[in-house]
């Protein structure tokens, strides 16, 4: 049993093989229901979310375990439970795994700390997603074999995104370069040290890129300045038609999703030849079944 | 009733007095009366403290100390803290004025006097409130609260973020002597960090407080000290920035003084590890960087005092997630330990050490004590610099355990604390008289 707080921490070799085994739980490979079977997963999301929570779910009951979900709403919290009591309560039923999804950076890891099942972070505050950064790695290697030398732009809010965090973590171990392009409010400091190369002209950096990564534009920041408009975020930063046309021959674009389109992204572009937003989607599914083989094993 | 102690053939260390060497220290009913190189004749019924191979220091003076009494006696009381105080070398306390009810009236400051009366341990000398109820919105009556015994006046733990009541507020402490005493954070600057912003908070994914959110407020009240030719004294400076100011300000003259902590020397943002929350405070732990220019400005007297900021909080203030968890440490029971790891370390020489603990602050708020001079408070800690012990949590005086020093390994201990002539704290135990733990 190990915990999966994030990508940081693991190595090339691990992350490899993590990702070797989605490969088997890909659809129409060879059943896998009694893996987890007799075992139980709690699914504990303290922030909403739809395709990470049913994800989990369904890679759960594809390894034959029962699920359990608890969301935040209607629950004790909202009685002033703290997070540790609400957490050692779920873990007091008897799951072998918790799967956790919560807004302050560093949760998982405080239960970690204190629960003695395995913690699956589900995305926390804006530090990690270690399981979205995994199916990306995936979809990309599928497409390319390997990530040595390839390129991949990540594009938007980067300070606020824990997507951004382990997808450049996760990328940079296997072998790809990280170009983070973004307003200079919405890039922290420090990102060079992890690893990254950092930019703010969207222009000059795609034509390099092997795969352009769309974050969501939280609409949320611009009350506090990050950001002028929407407008000019889309006329400076925006993945539009003039621009998918510049980007080099064979270069896919991806986002974690939601989408506001039209603003981070064109709907011709989200749903364009270059898109592999809904491929991310199903492998999901089977990078979070390995996810969960490792962590319950 | 008449008392003499004499401590035999310790190293007397008094900054403000130029003394360091072996010498006999003669104390006679809570003063200092002789300070001698050559061994003195032992008096008639004097208790004889054998010094031999330790310090014989001033009482430190801790000008940033939160008893929690009224309103938070759960996490500390002034009984509590003195206790702490003593068995960490502190003669003397300034408590803050962040109490639940605030300090901001005349009645509260004899409740904190009379409670540091009853505990009959270390001097507590309170601050009281800049505004009504910390709430930067009007003045509190500060001169009721000086002649109620307020030697400072703060809203620590909050800035002023009104300028013109902060520059008022200066102009009006003038007719008093008192310093005001400041927090230095621009709220709009800070708002929503977590930590120092930097290549940690980033990795973290914890929303940062730039050292702007310091440097800036620094900045604005030197102006504006320059203006009412007050007195300024700027709690926990944190980071490289404010020490570059305060330099510049005392080279023109202006009155101001500073304090660092202990923790803002020794550990730097790293130490938030993955998320422990005992490494979060206000100001934050900053970089690497700030940590060098703090150590630099103390050593070459930019900055006069080391102050713990001792915030005692329950368990459970910190067992939560790390944007929810309370800032602050505890703080009097390891200040002499990290203050002597710089010493060992050769940031600082060991009178300058001492006179950070002592002297400097005793002269930033005109306390008495911080030297032993015949005629001084005969207010005296003894420390054997080399006793190596390793800091424990669950044996703190304080009732709280909020530290990320637990388990640390000091060289160097407070094994005496003498307040008025009379012992209070002998080998890990406060006295007087037979309380229990």
């Amino acid at each position: 049993m190990r915990h999966l707080l994030g990508i940081e921490g693991w190595r090339r070799d691990e992350l490899e093989a993590l990702l070797d085994r989605a490969q088997a739980h890909l659809p129409g490979r060879p059943d896998a229901t009694n893996i987890l079977r007799g075992k139980v997963v709690a699914n504990l999301f303290f922030e909403d979310s739809t395709r990470t929570r049913t994800s989990f779910h369904m890679a759960a009951k594809g390894l034959g375990a029962s699920v359990m979900n608890w969301t935040q709403t209607g629950s004790s919290v909202s009685k002033g439970e703290t997070l540790l009591d609400t957490a050692r309560n779920i873990e007091a039923t008897g799951p072998t795994v918790i799967v956790m999804r919560h807004r302050s950076s560093g949760a998982p890891h405080l239960v970690a700390k204190h629960v003695r099942c395995a913690i699956i972070n589900a995305g926390d505050g804006t530090h990690e997603h270690p399981s979205q950064a995994l199916l990306d790695a995936f979809t990309l290697r599928q497409r390319w074999g390997s990530l040595d030398g390839r390129t991949v732009l990540i594009l938007g809010d980067i300070m606020h995104s824990r997507v951004a965090r382990s997808n450049l973590l996760c990328l940079r171990a296997l072998g790809a370069r990280v170009v983070l392009c973004g307003p200079p409010t919405l890039m922290p400091p420090g990102l060079e040290a992890m690893g990254a190369e950092v930019t703010h002209s969207l222009d000059s950096a795609l034509p390099q890129a092997d795969a352009v990564m769309c974050l969501r534009l939280q609409l949320e920041r611009m009350s506090e300045n990050f950001l002028p408009s929407t407008r000019e975020y889309s006329r400076l930063f925006g993945l539009n038609a003039a621009r998918e046309e510049r980007m080099k021959e064979g270069a896919v674009v991806m986002h974690p999703g939601p989408i506001n389109r039209g603003v981070e992204i064109a709907p011709s572009v989200a749903d364009g030849a270059r898109s592999v937003i809904l491929e991310q989607v199903s492998n999901g599914v089977a990078v979070r079944r390995a996810i969960l083989e490792v962590c319950a094993s | 009733m008449s008392s003499t102690v004499l401590f035999r053939r310790g190293r007397v260390i008094d900054p403000r007095n130029g003394v360091d060497g072996v010498r006999d220290v003669l104390v006679r009913d809570g003063k200092v009366v002789e300070v001698s190189e050559a061994p003195l004749p032992v008096p008639a019924s004097a208790e004889v403290v054998d010094a031999n191979g330790k310090w014989v220091v001033p009482g430190f003076i801790d000008l940033h100390v939160h008893l929690r009494e009224p309103g938070e006696e759960g996490k500390e009381t002034v009984l509590t803290g003195c206790r702490a105080a003593v068995a960490g070398g502190f003669t003397a306390v300034v408590a803050m004025p962040n109490t639940k009810v605030v300090n901001d009236n005349g009645m509260v400051t004899e409740l904190v006097l009379s409670r540091a009366r009853a505990a009959n341990l270390c001097h507590v000398y309170p601050a009281g409130a800049i505004t009504k109820g910390l709430k930067g919105e009007e003045m509190a009556e500060m001169g009721e609260l000086v002649s109620a015994g307020c030697v400072a006046i703060t809203d620590d733990g909050r800035p002023v973020m009104n300028a013109a009541l902060m520059r008022r507020a200066l102009q009006y402490s003038t007719q008093f002597g008192v310093p005001i005493m400041v927090h230095e954070e621009d709220l709009t600057l800070s708002a929503g960090g977590a930590m120092h912003e930097g290549a940690t908070s980033t990795r973290l994914g914890l929303r940062g407080i730039p050292a702007s959110a310091e440097v800036a407020m620094v900045a604005r009240d030197l102006v504006l000290l320059e203006e009412t030719g007050a007195r300024l004294h700027l709690a926990h400076v944190s980071c490289e920035g404010s020490v570059r100011l305060i330099r510049e300000a005392k080279r023109r003259g202006l009155r101001v003084t500073s304090e660092v902590t202990p923790h803002h020397l020794i550990l730097d943002d790293r130490a938030v590890g993955d998320y422990d929350t005992h490494a979060k405070m206000a100001p934050p732990l900053r970089s690497d960087r700030d940590v060098q220019a703090l150590r630099e400005a103390i050593a070459d007297g930019t900055v006069e005092a080391i102050a713990t900021d001792h915030a005692p909080h329950g368990v459970l203030d910190k067992l939560v997630e790390f944007e929810k968890g309370i800032n602050g440490i505890v703080g009097l029971e390891t200040a002499l330990g990290l203050t002597l790891e710089l010493v060992h370390a050769g940031v600082l020489t060991a009178t300058r050490a001492v006179e950070l603990l002592t002297h400097g602050p005793a002269q930033a708020f005109s306390l008495p004590g911080g030297h032993l001079a015949p005629g001084a408070p005969a207010d005296v800690t003894v420390v054997d610099p080399t006793e190596e012990w390793t800091v424990d949590a669950h044996r703190f005086y304080s009732r709280s355990r909020n530290t990320p020093f637990h388990g640390r390994k000091q060289k160097g201990r407070v094994v005496q604390t003498w307040v008025g002539g009379r012992k209070v704290f002998e080998n890990g135990q406060v006295g007087p008289g037979k309380e229990s733990r």
